[in-house]
């Protein structure tokens, strides 16, 4: 085979580039403008498609601003798979490098917490179980147990209050004064069909399901988040992780 | 059970070229749209009662191969009430490198969970060297290409256990080393791979318009036999740098003169499953019901042998 | 940790989860909880739910690609801050269970 294909992608994705010589179009028109429509598809679908998965983002900078830096992006990171669920999910970290975005600082964190949301409404199903599951094992048991977290799970702590800034800004409303400095732990699930987002309020929840999420018993779970922070409550914390429905599997010690 | 399935209503269309009359397609011969997630409510709560409106829904592929979720459930629903069409817009049969084995693996997990009546792909590539392009790219039209071509099309239904039908393209320009009619390439990589062929008569009108050719010609040569599936979109219109470009939107009704175009495909067809195609600027499901339910007036034509006349004013 | 510390810890868990999970099962408590969080209600409503979505159609918007940056951050951004920014970046700690 001649290989135009590496020729042909290369110029669609560098506009510098000449489209390759062995291209023809009909009498009278130019290649570089039927090239273009190709170049055209190919970028603007694909920064169409980050503007759908990162709306917030694009609203918290504005339409020019997010599709010129996902213009960058996509030159820089063209997806890998042809399952554009997945694309950008490194955007945040490309955002966080990214020099004229560090005027809003928390933007590389709220990229982060939309592809999250989207990893969790494509994620696997999964049935969490309810407070019924955990009466029915021995309370003197309990604490050994190690539990099977919802594989939608992601906890996400940020030293910006991203999950607010999040909501303040997913509608049309016109988002109220916040304060974005506020660090937040947040943890995103799916239970059923819809995904949720929750802030973690209290202190020591985050180390709490981070523990648990590295398959550590209930116990030294909350042995980890009490030496994180001295408020740390288990009852509250179990409570959270039940209410939530964060669980689906509660694996007995085995002797 | 499906309900809009009945032996009666199939398409029936078999291969000539095929020893084994293999069905070419098992979609009802009536027209179906685009399912998209922004319709699902619309679909569930609407037209559960009355599925009889809607011929079959087509999905791309790509788009269900989550694992979970939303898309599952809704698609899960509406494949015990609907024919299913599955339209991959991935695989890049058209590479020069060899098919995306992992992707071939997606396709017949999703093929297996669904048993679609129809899988359809492109004559095109959208992959190189490991980046997705998430465009339908063109290939020219030689003896090199078609050998790859047919390797890649055996491969995918050998892979998936069923055979498929490859869709022509719009397109904007050619290359020099073609040395083959689109017509007659499709032609032959039906014979020689046993696949179908969709026949997108949008792309159609927008190539000839953008190559000059007469679409017309083209449709009156088209392997009609091969044909499973007939695609109906909205082009939309560039003239500002040149003589006018037509661009495969799939953001519009469907032009007056595609419709015309889709008439004379019918009249050497016969009833043939057709859908309507939009995918940018999705308008309500009412409008889009509104389009299919125009091509199903045109099939009603075929089907009753009436005096061939416009079916669309 | 000594046996009989274990055993003390493990008695006053026990206690706690059990407490925790009548906090849980009181509905009163469930709508608390259930106060700080939003769902994304069906796909569709939201197509940022969805993802992005692949496509078998061109496009007649035109890619302008510009050669220097020149952007302003415009949204929200400007207006949505009680005070500003204090500090300089943060470091993002996110934790995934499972690989996807």
């Amino acid at each position: 085979m001649t290989g135009y294909q590496s020729a042909f992608a290369a110029a669609l994705l560098d506009p510098e580039a000449s489209p390759p010589l062995s291209l023809r179009v009909r009498d009278g028109d130019s290649m570089e403008r039927c090239f273009a429509v190709y170049r055209n598809n190919v970028a603007v679908s694909l920064v169409d498609a980050l503007a759908e998965r990162f709306p917030v983002c694009q609203r918290l900078v504005g339409e020019e601003f997010f599709r010129a830096m996902a213009r960058l992006y996509v030159a820089q990171s063209p997806p890998s798979s042809p399952l554009l669920m997945t694309y950008g999910d490194g955007l945040a970290e490309f955002i966080a490098a990214f020099p004229p975005a560090q005027s809003v600082p928390y933007l590389a964190d709220v990229a982060y917490l939309e592809a999250a949301l989207t990893r969790a409404y494509n994620a696997p199903d999964a049935e969490p179980l309810d407070a019924a599951a955990f009466t029915a094992i021995d309370p003197e048991t309990l604490p050994d147990c190690r539990i099977g977290l919802h594989p939608s799970i992601e906890i996400i702590r940020s030293p910006w209050a991203i999950g607010t800034i999040w909501s303040a800004n997913k509608d049309e409303h016109e988002p109220a004064a916040l304060d974005p400095s506020q660090a937040e732990d947040l943890v995103v699930v799916r239970p059923s069909l819809d995904v949720e987002l929750h802030r973690l309020s209290a202190d020591g929840h985050a180390e709490f399901l981070i523990a648990l999420a590295q398959g550590e018993t209930l116990s030294v779970a909350a042995s980890a988040a009490s030496a994180a922070c001295a408020d740390f409550d288990p009852a509250d914390a179990f409570a959270m992780l039940v209410s939530l429905k964060l669980t689906c599997d509660i694996r007995l010690p085995s002797s | 059970m499906n309900r809009n399935v009945a032996p009666g209503h199939r398409a029936e269309r078999r291969s000539p070229g095929s020893p084994s009359g293999f069905v070419l397609t098992d979609l009802p011969a009536q027209a179906g749209v685009s399912l998209k997630p922004v319709h699902y409510d619309a679909i569930l709560n609407e037209y559960d009662e009355a599925p009889d409106r809607i011929g079959f829904f087509e999905i791309h592929a790509e788009n269900y191969m989550g694992a979970g979720g939303p898309p599952h459930h809704y698609l899960s629903r509406i494949r015990r009430d609907w024919a299913l069409s599955v339209h991959g817009v991935g695989l890049s049969i058209g590479g020069e490198a060899s098919l995306d084995t992992e992707h071939l693996d997606r396709l017949k997990v999703l093929c297996d969970r669904y048993e679609p009546h129809s899988f359809s792909e492109h004559l095109a590539w959208s992959s190189h060297g490991g980046r997705f392009l998430n465009d339908l790219l063109p290939v020219p039209y030689n003896h090199a290409t078609l050998t790859r071509i047919v390797e890649h099309i055996d491969e995918l239904q050998t892979h998936l256990g069923r055979r498929m039908l490859l869709e022509n393209p719009s397109t904007y320009l050619a290359f020099d080393n073609s040395a083959i009619e689109e017509v007659d390439f499709l032609s032959e990589i039906a014979a020689r791979s046993g696949c179908g062929l969709l026949l997108d008569v949008n792309n159609v009108f927008v190539s000839a318009a953008n190559h000059g050719f007469d679409p017309a010609a083209y449709i009156d040569a088209f392997p009609i036999q091969h044909v499973g599936e007939i695609h109906l979109a909205g082009f939309s219109v560039d003239s500002s740098m040149g003589p006018t470009l037509l661009i495969d939107s799939h953001g519009a009704p469907v032009d007056d003169r595609v419709w015309r175009l889709f008439e004379r495909t019918l009249a050497r067809t016969g009833p043939v499953p057709v859908l309507i195609e939009w995918d940018n600027d999705v308008p309500t499901f009412t409008t889009l019901l509104d389009e299919a339910e125009k091509a199903g007036a045109c099939l009603s034509d075929v089907d009753a042998e009436a005096d061939w006349r416009a079916c669309v004013a | 940790m000594s046996k009989l510390n274990k055993a003390v810890t493990s008695a006053a868990l026990a206690g706690a989860f059990a407490a925790g999970l009548a906090i849980a099962a009181a509905p009163a408590a469930q709508a608390q909880e259930k106060e700080k969080c939003f769902g994304i209600s069906l796909a569709g409503k939201n197509d940022c739910a969805a993802g992005p979505g692949t496509t078998c159609a061109g496009t007649s918007k035109v890619d302008y690609q510009a050669n220097a940056w020149k952007y302003v951050a415009k949204g929200t951004c400007t207006t949505m801050e009680s005070k500003t920014s204090p500090t300089g970046h943060g470091q993002l700690a996110a934790y995934t269970p499972k690989s996807r």
